[in-house]
């Protein structure tokens, strides 16, 4: 079966007066349907922009598409016009954004803006929608949804109107949902919560899944497949497991290696990676990663390393590097 | 609509504004029926006539007293009211929704759009605006849907310039990007997403701006640019009044109170409204 999600080549640039941007870099990969990708990466490093620019979403000018195709169900996304791109939004391609403080419009009620998407689209009238509205807010777990449904965003907390983002999100039924840092606001109890809303609506109604995050944890909790992005390009992915106890890249460990491990080796100092964020507005040439990589050769400043399937571990395991890093971290004995 | 009076009721300010409102809106809408004398009837043998409170209900009695060719001014006031409140009611809602609406778009688009649209406000702000309102009623000639013209003409860029401002800040909000992620289009977004919450800030502006065009159309009429005699305004009551403060005060001090408590209920109400519409202020009270 074809896959649901084909991104091939994408590469979007922004011109900006301090030079143009290459955000995202020649990413490609693919999604299956019913598959929940999260996709790991620092500020900065793409995951947001390419999602964003798949359905016309970012702003263009400065944004620019250099080069790509995004197969969704076999139709271009990127050859659609904007008239074709409104029928695809919200409809086949759901949304839930960062910030549930600001994502949702503080004039209108709850009611209006769930329903939105669904007069939109499905020509349902407000009583139609309504009964809709009720049924999804029960869905995400908000307790006396009739009654809510009719109140105003400030008068949810951040946990309760996220779930209203995510009703907004799944309201049509769509294909794929990309929920964009949708838990990095919330705190943490809060973000559980939402995590096990996310898993037990994947059961119920089966929606494949882009989870963009900067949070190692929440991929593991929930993704199938990791994809770690880092200067606009893909440096590694594959099944979860694999990449969590393998990886191959040196950005993938360094980020494992940051993670706080509930003492279980004791006191010890977290590992941070050397040096800043790449600076976007150079040519990309080489690997991103390279000036702050200590296992760096003199190929990964000059040639890009292609992403591929790396040897020894499952299928599907993919990294892009010049180097051995098990052969390094096996030589160094560091471990992850 | 039931709960629009209990709240109302609630608000001291509120309520004074929305009865004295409906008091000049009811003056005004069954002036003819009020037994009053006809405004424009001179009658030269009772002229300025101080006001008088005994026998308030005879014929001939002024409680307002007469103007200089013995009309009598509670009458002028009344009828007057139908004009002045017609033409600032309908300026303020033309000069609005032009206003708003032009200031979501230049917001919203930026560029070009909103460069040209701002250089006319920046235009149009530099010349005097009596000059401006001079110039359009003497090229369309001088007539109530003119005036109207006019006065809303004054009154737009307010609105655009203020409005342009807070969909530039409100465009790069979060919701904006998810309402376009939700497939809403230009249209749908200017009005279903923008227009609600620039509502405030236009109603603030409407209230100020009713105030400051019934001020104009005294000044346009005290030019003689404005309601023509000898229908009665406010303005030109004001205007032909003026020369005899020292000896007849009513003249002018009734339709100058007249104008005062208009603006005043009229900015009460506007006040109270605004605070009833915010969503964030409802649930507080």
């Amino acid at each position: 079966m074809a896959p649901l999600l084909e991104v091939r080549n994408l590469t979007v640039a922004f011109d900006t007066p301090a030079g143009t941007v290459h955000a995202v870099n020649d990413v490609s990969y693919s999604l299956e349907e019913g598959e929940t990708l999260g996709i790991v990466g620092e500020s900065g490093s793409g995951k947001s922009v390419h999602a964003l620019s798949m359905v016309g979403l970012i702003a263009t000018p400065p944004g620019r598409i250099v080069s790509g195709e995004v197969l969704f169900n076999g139709r271009d996304l990127l050859a659609l016009s904007q008239r074709e791109l409104f029928e695809v939004r919200g409809k086949e391609i759901g949304f839930v954004f960062q910030d549930p403080m600001t994502s949702l419009n503080p004039v209108l009620t709850i009611e209006r803006q769930i329903a939105e998407p669904l007069r939109r689209h499905f020509g349902m009238s407000a009583s139609q929608a309504r009964t809709r509205v009720v049924e999804l807010l029960e869905l995400v777990g908000i307790p006396d949804a009739a009654r809510r449904a009719r109140q105003y965003p400030h008068e949810f907390s951040g946990g309760m109107r996220q779930r209203v983002m995510i009703a907004i999100g799944i309201s049509c039924n769509p294909k794929l949902l990309i929920a964009d840092e949708a838990t990095t606001a919330l705190d943490v109890t809060v973000q559980a919560q939402i995590l096990d809303l996310v898993r037990d609506l994947k059961k119920k109604i089966g929606t494949t899944v882009i989870w963009i995050t900067h949070d190692m944890g929440v991929v593991a909790g929930l993704a199938d497949t990791v994809q770690v992005m880092y200067g606009g390009r893909i440096m590694e992915r594959g099944p979860v497991r694999a990449v969590f106890h393998d990886p191959r890249n040196a950005y993938t460990w360094g980020l494992l290696k940051s993670l706080p491990h509930g003492g279980r080796r004791g006191v010890t100092r977290l590992y941070q990676i050397p040096g800043n964020p790449p600076d976007l507005t150079k040519e990309p040439i080489g690997d991103p990663f390279a000036p702050r990589n200590p296992f760096a050769t003199e190929r990964c400043r000059i040639e890009t390393p292609p992403l591929g399937e790396v040897e020894g571990s499952v299928a599907g395991h993919k990294a892009a590097a010049w180097y051995d890093l098990r052969a390094e971290l096996a030589a160094t004995q560091v471990q992850p | 609509m039931k709960a629009f009076f209990l709240a109302l009721l609630k608000s001291r300010a509120g309520l004074f504004g929305f009865l004295l409102v409906s008091v000049f809106v009811l003056a005004a809408a069954l002036a003819p029926y009020l037994g009053l004398p006809v405004p424009t009837r001179s009658n030269l043998l009772a002229r300025m006539v101080a006001p008088t409170w005994t026998g308030l209900f005879s014929p001939g009695a002024h409680p307002f007293g007469t103007d200089e060719l013995g009309r009598d001014i509670l009458s002028r006031i009344v009828h007057g009211s139908r004009i002045t409140l017609a033409i600032a009611a309908a300026a303020v809602i033309l000069g609005g929704i032009v206003g708003t609406l032009l200031g979501i778009v230049a917001g919203y688009y930026r560029g070009m759009v909103d460069r040209v649209l701002m250089r006319i406000v920046d235009i149009q702000l530099a010349l005097p605006l009596m000059l401006l309102a001079l110039l359009v009623v003497a090229a369309l000639g001088p007539s109530t849907r003119n005036l109207v013209i006019v006065l809303a003409l004054t009154s737009w860029l307010r609105y655009a310039r203020i409005i342009r401002g807070q969909v530039l800040a409100l465009r790069e909000r979060e919701f904006i990007l998810s309402a376009h992620a939700i497939g809403a289009g230009t249209w749908r977004i200017m009005l279903k997403h923008l227009l609600p919450n620039v509502m405030t800030p236009a109603l603030v502006i409407a209230t100020l701006e009713l105030a400051r065009i019934i001020i104009m159309d005294a000044a346009l009429s005290f030019l003689g640019l404005g309601v023509q005699p000898p229908n009665p305004s406010w303005g030109r009551m004001l205007a032909d009044g003026r020369v005899y403060i020292s000896t007849a005060w009513w003249i002018v001090t009734f339709p100058g109170i007249a104008i005062l408590l208009t603006v005043l209920s009229v900015n009460l109400l506007g006040d109270w409204l605004r605070d009833h519409f915010d969503p964030k202020l409802r649930t507080m009270r």
